[in-house]
């Protein structure tokens, strides 16, 4: 198991590398610099060229690239041009609150997800079935950003019962019961269309092991319905269960990027769009850099996992 | 079904539970408190360095920390005394020698004086200076004719420019030109933009990043202290969320509100403010070549547009219609006689016969958004309808703003027709100066894009920028309007009138034509 992970570990490098190759070269090919962003109505050529001295985007790419990498492995992601402080401290800030966000979301999205899914399945055809299915679709079709929006005016706007806006409240204690105030309505929003993709495969996942042969064993001997699709059913079903699991996580997390934008959650999905309208290069390059080695890193979590409850998987 | 049934009353109940205690527990929405103003911003300011950022964002906070040497009077572009009480111009009009204030501090304890002054401007212009390296500053080119700056005594300082420069005074009013704490810069080195010290009406209190900046009522402040006691600039940048936290009560002042949101602010618990600033919206034509190298063409174009219907319709009433070159904002330079471009597409429709231009294709950049830009894919397909009524074909190329920019300044020719563009400025001088002189072609490193050219306004401009009568630059700019106008190396649009909106608790506010926020006056219940 060590030597799997450390394969996996290693493997993960050139990736990395790649990664860091590609953003660099769409930032570098994107129309537009940063010192045009900045200087607005007064980019004459003049003030573009001396600003460009100023950021030191005046070397040649290869050059720039290889600062980058180096002082990147060193630590050093730079200084954002539109934020004017260290690109790692906006980067670990913003990705703190990604992390809540779309963690909460995760969770909702799967506790209620493999929930509704198993129960689906366990009423195959039944009224409940055909209900959660009738949501579960709703719930996939509805854009997030939308159905974000149309909760702010809901329970915000009308109810007023949750702030619009933010992680934290501006005034009062930062506490565990602010925090979730703020974080029901963006958690929610964001948790609906992935819930519904868990719950139907959850819901295939659990039929094809319901028919399976200990299945009928365990009802034989006598274990009540309950213990029978939630404690064998399920297990067996979670196999593959959990990869979709994993899959959602990265939907979750890309899918941040709306509802940060609509609730105004300090995440790093808002952060690099931002930082790409106004050309901050280094935000961004160390924004995707980070996240990208966050998923990298997640992949492999959810692969070794998946390999320790399914022995099949050789390591 | 008994598992369902047992699992659809839980989850009701539980959901139902957690929506309330959640919503409830955690203390409802508090109202925002009394004596502090909430303000909803457009983006996550830079810095609150004003020598540093270039964003009207950030000069929104800049102008409440520090203050300049001199200011905008209220409600106009006219220059008043701030920091320096009085100032005398030399015959010549390159020396100018200002008198300061007297028992002025910064906020951080140190003294305002003549060395402060000059410490200020040589950090932005000298590379040499110890602190230039607390840079880059942008926008430091504002001042880019000052030659040297002359300590006279404590409370004198004399500068002196390269050649005659009549916009130096109105350069000196704008946030580039604030004044800053000299001790505070050598304390913090680069990272003054966010310890920031100056002298103004609120002291920097706190930044949260992405969260909020807060500034407290300066007790101190030689203006007299302002009866708020803090203020406090929350970054939403989407404008939807930023209406909802404005309904919702969870801002108290909320600036640039999209105009499809003006009608929910209609009721009495809330003042809609308005104001023209300094702003025009045009359409730059390529007077190089094609259909537009000829001025009955782009008269043709001026009168097919209808300005009204954009203003009215597309706009819902932000705007208004623009007549010249030069916004009405700028009331002394702004000449009065000037009657915008009906819209009279059988007029234009004659002068294209006229012509010979029947038919003519066009290609028109519009770009996504951007700077003052107000709505531009909206107006573009307007303008472009009300085109091919009178007889062009035109094609639209959109672009997002950098790219746009990318495009549009290095001139139009070999590209497109027409462009969209916008400006604001803060004197009458820089943008006919940077945008309609033949010298400012983009070879040349200049904006005119479309290439007009005419000896008579390059004269005109050249003497109106020399010129320190400001009743003589009048003259100049008046006539000059005048020329540009029948010329029409633009189509003019509209004049964007800058909005906000603020609940019932608030009063004393009003908007600034230079669409800074000033909040000293400002009382909140």
């Amino acid at each position: 198991m060590g030597r799997y992970i450390l394969g996996r570990l290693i493997s993960a490098i050139p990736v990395l590398l790649g990664i860091t190759v590609i953003v660099f070269l769409i930032m570098a090919l994107i129309p537009g610099d940063p010192a045009t962003a900045i200087l607005g109505s007064y980019a004459t050529p003049e003030n573009v060229e001396k600003l460009n001295r100023d950021l030191g985007l005046d070397k040649p790419l290869v050059a720039q690239y290889f600062i980058w990498l180096g002082n990147m492995l060193q630590g050093d992601f730079g200084t954002s041009f539109s934020l004017n402080r260290p690109v790692i401290d906006e980067v670990l800030e913003r990705f703190n609150g990604t992390l809540i966000l779309a963690g909460t979301s995760f969770v909702i999205c799967s506790v209620l997800g493999i929930m509704a899914g198993v129960i689906s399945a366990a009423n195959q055809y039944g009224w409940a079935d055909k209900g959660i299915t009738f949501v579960v679709l709703l719930g996939i079709s509805i854009p997030s950003f939308f159905l974000g929006m149309m909760m702010i005016l809901f329970f915000s706007v009308n109810l007023r019962i949750f702030p619009v806006s933010g992680m934290w409240p501006i005034y009062g204690t930062r506490d565990i019961w602010a925090l979730l105030n703020h974080l029901v309505l963006p958690a929610s929003a964001l948790a609906v269309v992935a819930t519904g993709v868990i719950a139907r495969l959850s819901r295939s996942a659990m039929l094809e092991v319901l028919r399976q042969d200990f299945i009928r064993t365990a009802r034989a001997k006598g274990v009540n319905e309950r213990g029978v699709i939630w404690r064998h059913a399920l297990k067996a079903a979670m196999v593959s269960i959990i990869p979709v699991l994993g899959i959602q996580a990265g939907f979750v997390l890309s899918g941040a990027v709306y509802i940060e934008i609509v609730f105004q959650w300090p995440g790093v999905g808002r952060m690099l769009v931002d930082a790409i309208l106004k050309r901050d290069i280094l935000l961004v390059q160390g924004g995707v850099v980070f996240v990208a080695a966050c998923y990298v890193l997640f992949n492999i979590v959810v692969d070794v996992a998946q390999s320790l409850l399914d022995p099949r998987i050789k390591t | 079904m008994s598992l369902f049934s047992f699992t659809r009353r839980g989850l009701l109940a539980a959901g139902t539970a957690l929506a309330l205690t959640v919503g409830t527990l955690t203390g409802a929405q508090a109202q925002t408190p009394p004596g502090v103003l909430i303000v909803g911003q457009i983006a996550e300011p830079k810095a609150l360095d004003p020598a540093a950022v270039t964003a009207v964002n950030d000069f929104r906070i800049l102008m409440n920390v520090y203050d300049g040497l001199v200011r905008y009077k209220d409600g106009t572009l006219e220059v008043e005394p701030a920091l320096a009480t009085d100032w005398t111009i030399s015959e010549d009009g390159t020396e100018y020698t200002f008198d300061l204030r007297e028992g002025v501090s910064f906020h951080d304890g140190s003294p305002f004086n003549a060395d402060a002054v000059k410490f200020n401007f040589e950090r932005m212009l000298n590379e040499d200076h110890p602190y230039h390296d607390t840079g880059p500053f942008p926008l430091a080119f504002f001042f880019s004719a000052v030659e040297t700056i002359e300590v006279v005594d404590d409370l004198t300082v004399k500068f002196t420019l390269n050649a005659p420069y009549a916009p130096f005074l109105s350069n000196l009013a704008y946030p580039t030109g604030l004044i800053v704490s000299p001790a505070a810069v050598e304390q913090h080195g680069s990272d003054f933009g966010r310890n920031p010290s100056g002298t103004g009406p609120f002291t920097f209190a706190e930044w949260r990043s992405n969260e909020a900046v807060v500034i407290e009522g300066n007790p101190d402040y030689w203006g007299g202290a302002p009866d708020l006691q803090a203020v406090v600039f929350r970054p939403i940048t989407d404008a939807n969320t930023r209406t909802a936290e404005m309904l919702a009560g969870g801002i108290d002042l909320m600036v640039e509100v999209p105009p499809v949101a003006l009608s929910e602010f209609q009721g009495a618990e809330y003042t809609v403010h308005e104001q023209a600033g300094p702003h025009v919206w045009f359409l730059i034509l390529n007077a190089k070549e094609g259909p537009f190298a000829d001025k009955l063409v782009r008269q043709a174009a001026n009168y097919a547009v209808n300005k009204t219907a954009l203003v009215d319709d597309v706009l819902e009433g932000t705007a208004a219609v623009a007549a010249g070159p030069t916004p009405p904002a700028f009331a002394w330079a702004y000449n009065e006689d000037l009657e915008p471009y009906p819209y009279d597409p059988d007029k234009a429709r004659a002068l294209l016969a006229e012509a010979g231009a029947e038919g003519a294709e066009l290609t028109f950049f519009v770009t996504e958004g951007g700077s003052g830009m107000l709505d531009p894919i909206a107006m573009g397909t307007a303008i472009q309808a009300d085109l091919e009524a009178v007889g062009f074909d035109v094609t639209i190329e959109t672009y997002e703003w950098n790219t746009f920019l990318g495009e549009v300044n290095p001139g139009l020719a070999g590209k497109a027709d027409m462009a969209e563009m916008a400006w604001m400025t803060n004197d009458p001088d820089t943008l006919p100066f940077l945008a309609l002189r033949t010298d400012a072609w983009p070879e040349a490193g200049g904006f005119n894009s479309g290439y007009y050219s005419n000896p008579k306004v390059d004269e005109l401009l050249e003497a109106a920028r020399v010129a320190t009568d400001q009743d003589e630059r009048a003259r100049l700019y008046k006539e000059m309007q005048t020329i540009v106008q029948e010329d029409a190396p633009w189509v003019f649009v509209a004049n964007w009138k800058q909005n906000a909106v603020t609940s019932d608790r608030v009063e004393g506010f009003s908007l600034q034509p230079s669409f800074f926020l000033l909040l000293d006056d400002v009382v909140k219940n």
